[in-house]
């Protein structure tokens, strides 16, 4: 439904732009729209907590007490779920919009591929602001808010508003500098073949830089966190 | 891997501080330290079942999450299984395994069976032992009723047998278990307890237990170790703690009539309720049948319960 509401939206703005907009025409819009809505669920979008909430009970306990590292699991747990909310929640928005409109689909398998790196990379991207977010839990006590802010500046910074392509160039320039863009705002682009060539490469690159040092990121906090913090409850 | 005569735990003078922030104004905050765990020693021997006791707050799990390296000591040393904790806690991890009563290591939607399919794979367990354990584990626990059946359907005796199968599918050379019978009914609590008796006689497996439940420590432990206010305050058999703290005894009187408090040499009523008086004597100058001779009406002896003389001892402690 709001794959609806926002391609029309931006449909509007394409029109109002005189058929296009930063070189964004309307067959690249409403793609957009609805690429951006599949991939929503499976990058985290909508906000995660249980491991913020399983360190407010000390349920984090448990966790600890495993063989294996804490990061990872989580990791492997966040995989497996997005695997499966990409295909239950990422599909039927893109099947529902090419009803409607004709949507700009990788006319070749190299840019399908491409794409498939790109939004597992914002998938992993997705889990690693998530973790950062939620290990705040151990400092401050509920970490809600914290969650709430991710996803805010998430739909604004990554696109998921309107591309950030209609940003002022000294807002969009932000945007690109932050991780947000590099999970929905980049996979769209390649996408809609955007990144051709090397440029895709390019693409790839920065979201695996930002992947491994949001990574990086989350396992200093966990060190932290472990080292001097109180797990709550007995 | 370790060899079988070195301690299971060696803690010295252990210690663990937390800083508490109080409000003190607006935006002021005082930081006062509390002294969880305050300079605590002790050895726990490969296959000793040590029960872990001490009222809320003392800091019998402070201790248990400094053993298993969940958090830092700030001061002291502290060895469990020749590792210390906290730098090797996940190798730790595939070494010893935890049970508390009042959480789960099982998956709440999964059923039993998947959740321990799930921890073969988390530690990684040879298939075969594996398959050897579980079969016995649920032999002994009586689980096959309930193992297809999600764990967050399972009462909370089913729920425990399937933790405590869980905690120990690894063969782990300590287990530690922060009140395993917790709300229990008397059956599943009758099964565990004769479940871990079995398990240190079969395998040899050293246990730390904490619990409030004074009879699960008659039953299944040899020695027990009290902690109140961060330090240990008894640390013995269980058989001697009930001599050295059960000197005192007392005597239950009931008169036939309400009465004035009855004047025998040598004890004190210590409680009227009614026809029924309380008489305490020191059981190492007085004998009972001292009292008794004293005493012109019928009277009954009931000893002191465990659970009453360490509340004594807490008592003396506090």
């Amino acid at each position: 439904m709001f794959g609806y509401l926002r391609a029309y939206i931006l449909i509007g703005v394409a029109a109002a732009g005189g058929g296009e907009v930063a070189g964004w025409d309307e067959g690249l819009m409403v793609t957009f729209a609805f690429i951006t809505q599949s991939l929503l669920a499976g990058t985290g979008a909508f906000g995660e907590q249980e491991l913020a909430e399983r360190i407010r009970s000390g349920d984090v306990v448990v966790d600890l007490y495993r063989p294996v590292d804490v990061q990872l699991w989580w990791l492997a747990s966040w995989s497996g779920r997005s695997a499966y909310t990409f295909g239950s929640r990422g599909i039927p928005p893109m099947l529902l919009g090419a009803v409607v409109f004709d949507l700009r689909v990788p006319p070749d398998a190299a840019t399908w591929i491409v794409f498939a790196l790109s939004v597992v990379l914002a998938s992993g991207i997705g889990f690693a602001i998530r973790f950062a977010a939620n290990l705040v839990a151990f400092w401050l006590l509920d970490s809600r808010g914290v969650d709430q802010l991710v996803t805010l500046v998430l739909t604004f910074f990554g696109g998921l508003l309107v591309p950030i392509v209609l940003f002022p160039p000294w807002l969009e320039a932000v945007a690109r500098l932050l991780p947000f863009a590099a999970m929905a705002q980049v996979p769209a682009e390649v996408f809609l073949g955007l990144h051709p060539g090397r440029g895709a490469l390019t693409a790839l690159a920065t979201q695996l830089a930002w992947f491994v040092a949001l990574l990086a990121l989350g396992r200093v906090m966990l060190g932290a966190a472990t080292r001097k913090v109180v797990i709550q409850g007995g | 891997m370790a060899s079988t005569d070195q301690p299971a735990i060696v803690a010295d003078h252990l210690e663990k501080t937390f800083a508490v922030r109080h409000r003190a104004g607006r935006l002021r905050r005082h930081r006062i330290e509390v002294r969880a765990v305050d300079g605590v020693s002790f050895r726990v021997d490969p296959g000793e079942m040590v029960g872990y006791l001490g009222p809320n707050g003392a800091g019998k799990s402070t201790t248990i999450k400094m053993l298993t390296g969940i958090l830092t000591p700030s001061g002291g040393s502290l060895a469990t299984l020749g590792l210390d904790p906290t730098r090797h806690r996940t190798e730790l991890a595939q070494r010893i395994g935890v049970v508390f009563g009042q959480r789960t290591q099982l998956w709440w939607d999964l059923p039993l069976a998947d959740s321990f399919e799930l921890l073969h794979h988390v530690y990684r367990t040879d298939r075969r032992r594996h398959e050897e354990n579980l079969g016995s584990f649920v032999e002994l626990l009586d689980m096959s009723s309930f193992m297809l059946t999600p764990v967050r359907q399972l009462s909370l005796g089913q729920r425990m047998r399937g933790e405590l199968t869980a905690a120990l599918l690894h063969d782990p050379a300590l287990v530690v278990l922060d009140e395993p019978t917790i709300g229990l009914d008397i059956v599943s609590k009758l099964a565990v307890r004769e479940f871990l008796v079995n398990l240190n006689r079969e395998r040899g497996t050293t246990v730390l237990l904490t619990t409030h439940d004074l009879d699960d420590v008659e039953h299944l432990c040899q020695r027990m170790m009290i902690i109140d206010h961060g330090r240990v305050i008894h640390d013995g058999g269980v058989a001697e703690f009930k001599s050295t703290y059960g000197t005192h005894r007392t005597v239950v009187v009931d008169l036939v009539d309400a009465a004035p408090p009855l004047d025998v040499l040598g004890t004190m009523v210590t409680r009227v309720d009614g026809p029924r008086q309380r008489l305490r004597f020191d059981r190492s100058t007085t004998t009972a049948a001292q009292v008794i001779a004293g005493i012109v009406e019928e009277a009954a002896i009931s000893d002191l319960s465990i659970e009453d003389l360490v509340r004594q001892v807490y008592d003396a402690g506090g």
